[in-house]
């Protein structure tokens, strides 16, 4: 993937690890997975190798093993570090297939993980992220420590902080009798959660029309394998010249089904896949979206909480009474935490306001190459079919000459 | 990718030579195969582009009316090393659907009407290329009213329906002619037939459906069965010596009520029925299946002999599964053997047909809606468009979405193309039947032969018996003479019969084998059309689909990621 505005940061694993060394790279690839483990718990492992010349890390290359929790990991804390940044989004943790774990499900969960790292890796402030360099470098055992810290019951001190203020702001809301919850009015900010909300509608309608299309490709496939059966069938009880007739014709609708199912497969991958990413990457936005609203009333309310504070201390000074000097200590508090708060909703803004172009473009491109793709093969498809029926054409052609 | 113009006036030429069955009601069913044979090996002769050649019926109506594209995308690097680029079927193949079509172009040519054409898939073999034809229409059903002594107040309606025919046979008075004829005198045509023609391949009259009338919607079913009955006049009219017969002759031109005596034979028909049951109840897979209520069969046979024909097949039943007819002719079991296996791939290839047919209509049906997803969505990021990269996103999904459109209503014409075709495999199974029902008609007067066999057998052991048992009486006994006088009277009465009925016997075998042989000979013929058809029509379809999603990649071609 090639985006434009890298300049000015690390360029991404297009670029050549060959390139003048003096040129900072990052270059990461998802590869070879295993299946370990068995029955209920099985899984399966990536090689994950990273090629890079950045001091940061620790060394030209590295390789670890890494499993699809690992990824989860990793993008639970970008998006808990990165809010307002459009983190990349993971392929679905999809409790039944992985049962099965077909070798078609196998390779698009590699390839979407491989483009999940690569996008982070892309991504200029993302890319800095110190759990990103963990996980790219970890031994299996530190990321297994890491990883179940997260998933275990322990939360973390931040996340509590967070689960007492949400109660605490719910129940300052049922005092103070407010029952709508604060959120941004602005036109601009309002056209794009909405554009947000009905293009996910829109999207996961092509995705599903894509993905009942690959069915289509492979019915069509079957039934011209049966039909070529069939009338091969046929052509043996026939006599000559008919029965080689159908003997050829049978062939050609067997070999014709086998090139269905390869472009259904086509589909599935170049064409559903990207779809599917796309609506996942709606998804991820409206993540962000909530996110952003939750900085927001938390701005909003530490701001009015700050204003009655001064209101109040204002008026102790005025009464000089003794609890001046508490007050002022709260208030102080209480500013702080709201400039923190401000600067927290305001970073988020600034960042969704880059992300969201960054977005549009990503997604021009990628929606190109997948169209691109698709029509190829849709073009080389029905053009062997043509070649193939063609073909057959002369020899039935002298069959009907005998016949005569 | 870019198809170059060399072929573009044989293209042209080829265009109006191809044949254009779907909306062509003045298509005789025989001429079209000659036209379609003569396409056929220009196609194939095309290694010489400057070919010029006049179709001998080319119709300036049925012209395409949009110009084919230039580019026929069918010129492929791959085989055609030796000779000329082979012609572009896209072009061949007229579409009201081609390029310059909008996305909400009408659909009305899309289907095609098959009522009218359905039956043209018979068209087919040598015989037809002399300039004799029949072609008969059905249409206009109409209900009518029994005038006649009805109790029930508003009385029994049933419906009639218009048969026009056109020919130019001379057994006809006539050129074009109209009738108008109701479901029970078809019955009653097919009953006559079946008399007159024993031996024959007379091709299954449609069914009375009696469930079905009452269960589907009254028009439906009426479409249903005028449908059923064009097909099954037209196969009559198609066949060289029923066409000719005079029984069809009357049905199609008197006037009036049909001059046919009436099935009201009930007695026999139970009776034929009853001949049949030995057979059922010993399980004999090889009898025919037709259903028990079949018309006479056999012209004259009289009550007395049918019970007799009865015993005798109970007798030869008898024991076991046996074969109800002694029939010891090799060469006629093993062809029946091989019409029975041929039957069954018969059956086998139309069940898949209508699977490919399916699945093609499906893959039409979603990549229709893949296409209408993404014009709402083109729609949408349009006018919701904040950024520039929104639009060109915009831009080229409808690229996308346009061609979508496009390859559905390809496959949907393909499909409609491909139904016509692939039906020849099903009109066969009912003219299997027929030669089920040519088969048993030579069992069944081999039964009546050697019933009569047997029958003199015994009368002869009778009158030997008498004999015997007269001349020990002294001067003659008048009442035993008396009996053996009329024995013999009866052997030798018998004894014409049997004559007859082996005559009969020997002629059916001869329309039996002349029959076989010629359905043989037509079934090869269709069979190889139907090939053709259906694979110049995937062929041209293909081209055209892969003209369209070319135009797409060509569009995305800024988007070509691929390092080669």
């Amino acid at each position: 993937m090639e985006s434009t505005e890298q300049t000015r940061s690390i360029s991404g694993s297009m670029q050549s690890p060959r390139s003048p060394s003096s040129l900072p790279y990052l270059s990461v690839s998802v590869t070879d997975p295993v299946k370990l483990g068995n029955g209920v718990q099985a899984y399966i492992s990536y090689r994950v190798i990273t090629k890079t010349n950045l001091p940061e890390y620790q060394g030209p290359e590295k390789i670890v093993i890494r499993r699809y929790s690992d990824f989860v990991w990793l993008r639970d804390r970008l998006f808990e570090k990165y809010k307002g940044i459009f983190i990349p989004p993971l392929p679905e943790k999809s409790a039944v297939e992985k049962f099965r774990f077909s070798a078609e499900f196998i390779e698009m969960r590699r390839a979407a993980l491989d483009i999940f790292v690569n996008r982070i890796a892309l991504h200029p402030e993302v890319q800095q992220s110190e759990d990103l360099r963990t996980f790219l470098q970890a031994d299996e055992e530190t990321m297994d420590r890491f990883r179940f810290q997260e998933t275990g019951i322990f939360k973390k001190p931040a996340d509590l902080m967070q689960m007492f203020r949400d109660v605490q702001s719910k129940v300052s809301d049922a005092v103070l009798g407010k029952e709508k919850p604060v959120e941004e009015t602005t036109a601009a900010y309002e056209k794009l959660k909405h554009y947000i909300y009905e293009l996910e509608n829109h999207l996961a309608e092509a995705q599903k029309h894509a993905y009942r299309l690959v069915k289509r490709h492979r019915e069509l496939g079957q039934s011209l394998l049966d039909f070529g059966k069939a009338v091969k069938l046929l052509g043996a009880c026939e006599g000559e010249p008919t029965g080689k007739a159908f003997s050829d014709l049978g062939t050609k609708s067997e070999l014709l089904s086998i090139k269905l199912q390869k472009e259904a497969q086509q589909v599935l991958m170049n064409f559903e896949e990207p779809l599917k990413d796309y609506v996942r990457y709606v998804q991820s936005i409206k993540a962000t979206i909530a996110e952003r609203g939750t900085a927001f009333k938390q701005h909003c309310e530490l701001a009015e909480t700050t204003k009655l504070k001064e209101i109040n201390l204002d008026k102790l000074m005025l009464t000089r009474s003794d609890k001046v000097g508490e007050a002022e200590i709260e208030y102080r508090e209480i500013k702080a935490e709201s400039e923190v708060a401000t600067r927290r909703f305001e970073r988020i803004v600034t960042r969704m306001e880059e992300e969201i172009v960054r977005f549009q473009e990503q997604k021009t491109e990628e929606m190109g190459v997948a169209f691109h793709q698709f029509a190829k093969g849709q073009a080389r498809l029905a053009n062997s079919i043509a070649d193939a029926w063609r073909s057959l054409l002369p020899k039935l052609e002298a069959s009907s000459a005998v016949q005569i | 990718m870019m198809g170059s113009e060399n072929d573009q006036e044989s293209k042209e030429k080829m265009k109006s030579l191809f044949l254009r069955e779907e909306s062509d009601p003045f298509t005789r069913s025989d001429q079209s195969n000659s036209n379609y044979r003569s396409a056929m090996s220009t196609l194939s002769d095309s290694r010489h582009p400057s070919i010029v050649v006049t179709p001998a019926n080319s119709d300036p109506l049925f012209a395409p009316q949009s110009r084919s594209k230039p580019n026929g995308g069918s010129n492929r690097d791959s085989s055609s090393s030796s000779y000329l680029e082979p012609p572009s079927y896209a072009d061949v193949i007229f579409s009201p659907f081609d390029d310059n079509s909008e996305i909400n172009g009408s659909d009305d040519g899309g289907g095609s009407s098959r009522h009218s054409q359905s039956s043209d898939s018979l068209s087919r073999s040598p015989s037809s290329l002399t300039s004799d034809y029949i072609k008969i229409t059905v249409s206009s059903p109409q209900k009518e009213q029994e005038s006649t002594n009805s109790m029930i107040p508003g009385g029994n309606t049933y419906v009639t329906y218009q048969i026009t025919t056109r020919t130019n046979l001379s057994e006809y008075n006539g050129s074009e002619f109209s009738v108008r004829r109701r479901f029970r005198d078809v019955v009653t045509l097919a009953d006559r037939l079946a008399e007159s023609y024993r031996g024959f391949c007379i091709p299954p009259r449609p069914d009375k459906s009696v469930v079905e009338s009452q269960v589907m919607q009254k028009q439906e079913f009426v479409e249903q069965r005028r449908v059923a009955l064009e097909k099954y006049l037209r196969r009559l009219g198609s066949h060289p010596v029923i066409r000719k017969s005079d029984e069809l002759k009357v049905f199609l031109q008197a006037q009036g009520k049909l001059p046919l005596a009436t099935s009201t034979d009930v007695a026999s028909r139970m009776l034929d029925g009853a001949v049949k049951l030995p057979r059922q109840l010993f399980g004999d897979a090889s009898s025919s299946s037709v259903e028990v209520v079949q018309p006479a069969r056999g012209g004259g046979r009289d009550f007395l002999r049918l019970f007799k024909e009865l015993r005798q097949s109970v007798s030869n039943d008898w024991g076991g599964v046996k074969p109800a007819v002694v029939e010891e002719d090799k060469e006629f079991l093993e062809k029946k053997e091989k019409m029975y296996d041929l039957e069954q791939q018969i059956i086998n290839a139309s069940q898949q047909a209508e699977s490919l047919v399916k699945a093609q209509q499906d893959m039409g049906e979603t990549m229709g809606e893949l296409g209408l997803a993404f014009i709402k969505l083109t729609k949408f990021e349009n006018e919701e468009a904040v950024f520039n990269s929104q639009r060109v996103r915009a831009n080229d999904m409808k690229n996308l979405a346009t061609s979508a459109v496009k390859a559905s209503r390809f496959y949907r014409e393909l499909n409609s193309q491909t139904v016509k075709h692939l039906d020849t495999l099903h009109d066969y199974l009912g003219l299997m039947m027929a030669v089920q029902g040519a088969f048993a008609d030579r069992s069944s007067a081999l039964l009546t032969v050697q019933t009569l066999l047997s029958e003199i057998s015994s009368l002869e052991g009778r009158a030997e018996k008498l004999e015997a048992a007269s001349a020990k009486v002294f001067g003659g006994d008048k009442s035993r003479i008396k009996k053996i006088e009329e024995l013999k009277e009866t052997i030798k009465v018998t004894k014409d019969s049997k004559n007859v009925a082996i005559r009969e016997y020997e002629q059916i075998k001869e329309n039996n084998w002349c029959e076989v042989e010629r359905l043989d000979r037509e079934r090869r013929a269709d069979f190889l059309n139907m090939m053709k058809g259906f694979v110049v029509s995937q062929v041209g379809y293909a081209e055209k689909i892969a003209n369209v999603w070319t135009k797409v990649a060509e569009e995305t071609s800024q988007y070509n990621r691929e390092s080669s």
